[in-house]
């Protein structure tokens, strides 16, 4: 039996070690594997998610057991120093001696360290390892100790910098990048995107500081600051070096096998070095005079190298396709093909919205036919079937600017659909899966889901910029078997939520496991049973409390649980306004029952730490004084927030926290596919922020705007100009209709905000169902909604007058004594649950 | 915290030397869960009316050690019965314990049996 040895285990190493023992052939061979980190191979690319969770496990590309299961011998924790051509063998730092037939050098890079006065001082690291990434956290744990607002430096400004600069950020300090060269990531964008791509990240609290050259690292012992020379400094207090990428090529070295000038192990396109037993990959390998620091080149030449050993002729192609796509701190950044250029070599179009933080470039032919390569930041979701124009020379249409600004007026999209593309197309570059592998595996081998194909083919298991057009093939390929991807709620009902919805209203059914029993299978799950109770809640306008065991568990108690398991209460302030008595009031019911308090962002107050048998004490008590719950817990109206308005303001327009408070009362109690939030302002300053909300007005001369569809939370977005200057009854009629069809047709657990977007026609066609009744369901809308606020009732008052219903707040079912398990602990004169273990 | 964890010992049917009398049938709601304390123990029991099975195991979710799951919705994924913990809906199998969304530790599982109006639940001591 013959034996390859390969020497590095880092990403490159083993997608050879899995190319090979893929192959029918590649199980004749020994495969010995040499990693010097202590632990199997991890993806690198996603590093700074260890810092979410700090879980080296979720990084792990293969867990040991699979080298096992494959006969592939890993040898971790050792370290290779020699190789010895003449008798074919290797030896590790521990003086063992091993023979190969064939040898696969995949030692990959390590980071470039620059020769800088002070560099050695404590607090310097690089960012590349595992082990780094510790180094950093215990440290800047240490940073935190004596200095709350600690600072961190990450010398460049490069991808890798700009990545460090978020796990720097996510470990609490302030992170600043300092960059050579006047622009940020100088290899993939131009001025303009760098620009775009500074203030975008400027925004999120990242500080940058461009065209700096750092002289001397400061400190005596440990770094405290870096100079910039002429009495420029930064204090900081610990240093991550980003700076590039050297090969660890000193194994070539030795052994004198045929190097670059400036490194790398030279090979050719067979990855042969200049020994024909030896073989380079990865970021070691010096290919056409360039080291390739991207995962697919990587991963293609290990596929190159498996070929070769195998004897089979594939060889590496020429021009390497350096395109990539990522996030850096949620803002897309993309580049492809020659990113920028002269031009005489090419034409650009560029498109930049300094206020959205976009920047497109794409760069045309001379004759305008071809792309030859481009730029995107802040909104990259065309990358991929740009860059597949690119690799495929596909045709330009007539008006290229149209695939960067989309097409004018209605239908159709400027780029045809991803079926559009030929077979070879290599859609998944990461593991060169091509779009005829994807529909094949769709058509032919009966995987039905993106999931089912990533697991057949690999593709999107990489980096996943090609999820989308992987989704894309998938459902087209499906269309052309006569299936279509049915959007299903869960494994227990066959329908979506808007066609569940319609079942309900037809057969007029009010129980789940009746509507289980018609139209569903098997006995229900924690997906559709809250969504099942939200539909019967919209169409009966029933409480929570009838059949609670559907329900998710804050709506269950009627309050929202809490990290130790202990719930909090929220009593609604329609508009948020509120009276002294009402303040006393519930200032004195938070210290009986040892509340901790704060107020809520909706503009009323959050009572924190009851024990599930206080609940419906406090909440007697708060009936008592007046209060009704404030649905806090529930995907329902939450709050309508308003500014003081034209009664107290001296710009007022418009009498807002009336307005605010009438609104409030109108939807209150309403449940729907998700939470939903309202905003009054008085004017158009806005301190209401009403369009950051579901559904806003903002006073106006002569009238009221309407705005729907906006929201915080973790895609932020500004609702839209419903209807302009309409009086009060015509724009509560509007909303009315327009959260009574977002009810209707929503998805369980969609917003407004997402469920705008995807609605076909967008806010045009939500304007033509509202205002101009284009469906002809007006009335019925009307009617729906009005039945909805006339059988309102507190669902608290309601629970704490039925015994059957506070039964159900003990903690144990036999027994008074409540949980033990709950601890607090003092946090600024109020308390807090102890931290998570 | 973690050591709580050791507290809860699967039991099989015939490990079962104690068959603790833990409420009658109507403490528990009918398709859902209510907690029950034996010695230092806090134990789920779930009442899958509609299948007429019973179901018991921890109450306490392995995730972030918190006594919550008997406040859980129960169902069923592919026949299997399951509960999913109210904090952040890891779903857990009520025959065997596994984690079935993620990689969590199994939750120790224990026999359940209704004898006349009386929910009983076996211990090994």
């Amino acid at each position: 039996m013959k034996t390859i040895i390969v020497v590095g285990n880092g990403m490159v190493g083993y997608k050879f070690c899995e190319k090979l023992v893929s192959r029918e052939a590649g199980k004749q061979f020994k495969l010995l594997v040499f990693g010097e980190e202590p632990r199997a191979a991890y993806d690198r690319v996603h590093l700074s998610e260890f810092f979410e969770n700090q879980d080296a496990k979720a990084l792990e590309l293969a867990p040991m057991a699979w080298y096992t299961q494959n006969n592939i011998e890993l040898i971790v924790n050792e370290r290779v120093t020699d190789i010895h051509r003449s008798k074919k063998s290797i030896t590790t730092a521990s003086d063992k001696e091993f023979f190969y037939d064939h040898l696969v050098l995949a030692t990959g890079s390590a980071p470039f360290v620059p020769p800088i006065n002070g560099i050695e001082k404590e607090g310097v690291f690089v960012y590349r390892t595992i082990e780094d990434l510790e180094a950093m956290l215990s440290y800047a744990e240490k940073i935190k100790q004596t200095n709350k607002q600690g600072k961190a430096a990450i010398l460049g400004g490069g991808l890798l910098g700009l990545e460090a600069g978020k796990a720097v950020m996510d470990m609490g300090l302030e992170p600043h990048v300092v960059e050579y060269a006047p622009k940020l990531m100088p290899r993939q964008l131009d001025s303009r995107s760098s620009n775009v791509l500074k203030l975008t990240l400027e925004s999120t609290g990242m500080h940058i500081h461009l065209g700096k050259a750092t002289n001397k690292i400061l400190g005596n012992g440990s770094i405290t600051g870096l100079d910039f020379g002429e009495d420029d400094t930064l204090n900081v207090e610990m240093l991550v070096i980003s700076a590039g990428i050297r090969p660890r090529d000193e194994l070539g070295k030795t052994c004198n096998l045929k190097m670059g000038v400036r490194g790398g192990i030279v090979v050719d396109d067979k990855m042969q070095t200049s020994d024909p037993n030896i073989y380079a990959i990865g970021e070691v390998a010096l290919y056409n005079q360039m080291i390739y620091g991207l995962v697919a080149p990587g991963y293609e030449m290990a596929e190159v190298a498996v070929n070769q050993i195998l004897q089979k002729e594939v060889l590496m192609q020429k021009n390497i396709d350096m395109s990539t796509k990522l996030k850096l701190i949620g803002v897309d950044v993309a580049s492809f093909g020659t990113p920028y250029m002269p031009a005489d070599k090419g034409l650009s179009i560029i498109y930049e919205n300094k206020t959205k933080g976009v920047y497109k470039r794409i760069n045309v032919s001379h004759d305008g036919k071809t792309l030859l390569g481009g730029i995107m930041v802040g909104d990259a979701e065309d990358y991929s079937i740009l860059h597949q124009m690119y690799l495929n020379h596909i045709p330009l249409p007539e008006n290229a600017e149209e695939l960067i600004v989309g097409a004018r007026g209605d239908g159709g999209s400027p780029f045809g659909s991803a079926m559009d593309l030929p077979d070879e197309a290599v859609i998944c570059s990461c593991e060169g899966v091509t779009k005829g592998a994807v529909c094949c595996s769709v058509l032919e081998d009966g995987n039905e889901t993106v999931k089912a194909v990533a697991k057949a083919t690999k593709a999107t298991s990489g980096c996943g910029g090609c999820k989308p057009m992987v989704a894309d093939l998938v459902k087209e390929s499906l269309k052309t078997l006569g299936k279509t991807v049915k959007e299903r709620i869960c494994e227990h009902f066959d329908f979506s939520r808007q066609e569940l919805f319609d079942i309900v209203k037809l057969r007029d059914i009010n129980d789940y496991y009746e509507l289980l029993d018609e139209v569903g299978t098997g006995h229900g799950c924690e997906v559709c049973k809250p969504a099942v109770a939200a539909i019967f809640a919209s169409i009966h306008n029933e409480t929570a409390n009838r059949q609670e065991t559907i329900q998710d568990t804050n709506d269950r108690f009627l309050a929202n649980i809490q990290r130790n398991g202990t719930y909090s209460v929220v009593p609604r302030v329609a508009g948020g306004e509120i009276t002294p008595k009402q303040l006393i009031a519930i200032g004195n019911i938070a210290q009986k029952y040892d509340l901790y308090t704060k107020i809520t962002g909706g503009q009323r107050i959050d009572m924190f730490g009851a024990k599930l048998h206080e609940l419906p004490l406090i909440w007697e008590e708060l009936i008592k004084e007046g209060f009704e719950t404030g649905q806090a817990y529930g995907k329902s109206l939450r709050t309508v927030k308003s500014c003081v308005g034209s009664t107290w303001c001296r710009y007022g327009m418009d009498e807002s926290v009336s307005f605010a408070v009438a609104i409030e009362n109108r939807y209150k109690g309403i449940r729907s596919p998700h939470k939903f939030k309202g905003g009054v302002s008085g004017c158009i300053r806005e301190c209401a922020e009403a369009r950051g909300k579901d559904f806003g007005f903002i006073a106006v001369e002569g009238g009221w705007n309407v705005y729907v569809g906006g929201n915080g939370g973790a895609s932020p977005k500004h609702a839209e100009l419903l209807a302009e200057k309409v009086d009060k009854a015509t724009a509560i009629k509007y909303v009315d209709r327009f959260i009574m069809y977002y009810i209707k047709t929503a998805k369980p657990l969609q917003r407004t905000a997402p469920w705008l977007e995807k609605l076909e026609g967008g806010i045009t066609y939500l304007q033509n169902v509202v205002i101009n009744d284009s469906l002809g369901i007006a009335d019925e809308l009307d009617q729906e909604m009005q039945a909805l606020v006339d059988s309102y009732k507190c669902e608290w008052k309601e629970a704490v007058e039925t015994p059957e219903i506070r039964e159900r707040y003990t903690h144990f079912v036999n027994s008074d004594e409540t949980d033990g398990n709950i601890e607090f602990v003092a946090l600024r004169e109020q308390k807090m649950p102890r931290e998570w273990a | 915290m973690i050591s709580s964890l050791k507290t809860y010992k699967t039991v099989t049917p015939d490990q079962v030397k104690v068959w603790f009398n833990a409420a009658p049938v109507s403490k528990f709601p009918k398709n859902g869960g209510a907690c029950i304390k034996y010695k230092d123990k806090q134990i789920a029991v779930f009442n899958f009316t509609r299948e007429g099975r019973w179901y018991a195991c921890q109450n306490l979710c392995p995730h972030k050690m918190e006594m919550v799951l008997s406040r859980g919705m129960i169902g069923e994924e592919n026949m299997e019965p399951k509960v999913a913990c109210p904090l952040h809906k890891n779903t857990f199998s009520l025959e065997n314990g596994k984690h079935l969304n993620g990689g969590l530790e199994a939750i120790a599982t224990y026999p359940v049996k209704v004898e006349g109006d009386i929910v009983y639940v076996g211990f090994s001591e």
